[in-house]
């Protein structure tokens, strides 16, 4: 089975955000949406460790711990960029000051519910830094995921069973076999990967699914 | 009426200034004497995001002053062996509030935790902010959409207001809070530097003793008012330390963990 690599699967979130628009990516693979912006589009991108307009990671022996990422990586400033506290940074997200967010997720429910800060299982230790914000706050939640677990089950799911991050607030969800629009009218696919036929992702899905109308 | 003006204690410290005036001084000689008053049990707001910004000279001298049982409040638990991990490592701390404790070089909480050695508060970090500063700014409560629907809200009040649902979250108010900050002047005005700032404002404001750690202390008006990012309201106590280049090697050692 054809799947999109982790680069085409950011190239797909890039190409959705939009001039202008304020985005937090989440810590891990939406990390990688950065590489993908085309140099024209004027985005800012949030850390939630307080800055705004952050930029890529210095070359060699330019690192400064004090100016990093929320996944504690050094990173840079463009042009324009701002420090402020905490309280600030999280009343962007959940003021409904940002535009889109983009996480990871270990499971997405058909209507939107995300569960990606906890296994639930005992020894685990439980994490959920700025994701309940993030999910709560931001205009669009975007996904980035693979599609199914290593076990080849479906992380698309018609009810998570993992615990929940956010209710209802998932309006994307990019895999490395489509990409989903959740809608009121269901699960819309687009970008199906070459060879996988809608059918055939329905069947690994285990959800209704019907095709995004291009038309 | 004399009387009572006398009874009224202002909590600053007070230097002999020239021809005996006295003048407001928060500037102290070490990170011990900051800390000398910290009594077990106490809770200390931390500032730092992993380790930028975290007061290392003051996680230190706290564990140099052995206050035991302490609740300490910082957004991670601890990375490598220094600092807040250091702290945990000593003994000193019966719970912890945060938000992110899972980190790849965190194994000091981690050996803690998974052996029931201490208590963990895991807060949305939003929440964990905003509670902070609830503190600070004589809020009560507030209704936060955050976590709603989820395990870290169950047992809260909730309330639907214009069509959304809230969870009602409390102030985490502290004895102490230990931020590092750039510059510092005897009035306890700071200026921070760059994502260093993250919890140190909002700290400050929300103990009843702040102390700030600083790499420079200037001269009363040499910080420009406009830049002054925590007012010398907010601060008692400012400690000169020296600056410390971070070392990542910790960190990387801990990818390297089980």
């Amino acid at each position: 089975m054809n799947r999109y690599s982790r680069d085409q699967m950011a190239q797909h979130v890039a190409r959705d955000i939009p001039e202008g628009a304020y985005v937090n990516l989440g810590i891990g693979m939406p990390t990688l949406v950065a590489n993908h912006i085309p140099q024209d589009r004027e985005i800012v991108l949030q850390s939630e460790n307080g800055l705004l307009g952050m930029g890529p990671a210095p070359s060699a022996g330019d690192e400064d711990y004090d100016l990093i990422n929320a996944g504690k990586q050094p990173v840079s400033l463009l042009p324009g960029a701002s420090f402020f506290h905490h309280a600030d940074s999280f009343a962007m997200m959940r003021g409904g000051h940002l535009d889109i967010c983009v996480l990871g997720a270990f499971q997405v429910a058909v209507n939107g519910d995300l569960a990606n800060w906890h296994t639930g299982e005992a020894d685990a230790i439980p994490a959920v830094g700025g994701a309940m914000d993030l999910a709560s706050g931001a205009k669009q939640v975007f996904v980035m995921m693979e599609h199914l677990t290593k076990k080849g089950e479906s992380k698309i799911v018609e009810r998570c069973s993992y615990p929940l991050t956010g209710l209802a607030c998932v309006t994307r969800v990019y895999t490395d076999l489509a990409t989903l629009h959740i809608t009121a009218q269901g699960l819309l696919v687009g970008d199906l990967v070459d060879g996988l036929s809608l059918e055939a992702l329905i069947k690994l899905s285990g959800v209704k699914m019907r095709a995004l109308s291009t038309g | 009426m004399l009387g009572a003006l006398s009874a009224f204690k202002l909590e600053v410290l007070y230097a002999t200034g020239p021809e005996n005036t006295t003048m407001i001084n928060k500037i102290l000689a070490s990170a011990q004497e900051a800390l000398a008053d910290v009594h077990d049990g106490a809770t200390i707001l931390i500032g730092g995001f992993g380790s930028a910004g975290l007061p290392t000279h003051l996680t230190d001298a706290l564990i140099a002053k052995g206050a035991r049982e302490l609740t300490i409040v910082n957004n991670n638990a601890g990375n490598g062996e220094q600092g807040l991990a250091a702290l945990m490592k000593a003994g000193c701390v019966r719970k912890l509030i945060c938000s992110f404790p899972r980190q790849v070089d965190s194994w000091v909480f981690d050996g803690l935790w998974r052996a029931g050695k201490i208590e963990l508060e895991l807060v949305p970090q939003g929440n964990l902010a905003e509670r902070i500063r609830a503190a600070g700014a004589g809020i009560g409560a507030f209704y936060t959409a955050t976590g709603f629907g989820t395990e870290l809200a169950r047992g809260k009040e909730t309330r639907r207001i214009n069509g959304r649902d809230y969870v009602l979250e409390y102030p985490i108010d502290a004895d102490f809070a230990l931020v590092a900050a750039e510059t510092g002047d005897r009035w306890g005005n700071l200026t921070y530097r760059k994502t260093a700032r993250n919890f140190g404002p909002i700290m400050c404001m929300a103990a009843k003793t702040a102390v700030a750690q600083v790499h420079r202390v200037v001269e009363l008006g040499s910080i420009d008012p406009e830049h002054v990012i925590t007012p010398g309201i907010f601060v008692k106590r400012v400690v000169q330390v020296e600056r410390v280049r971070y070392d990542p090697t910790p960190a990387k050692r801990g990818e390297q963990q089980p």
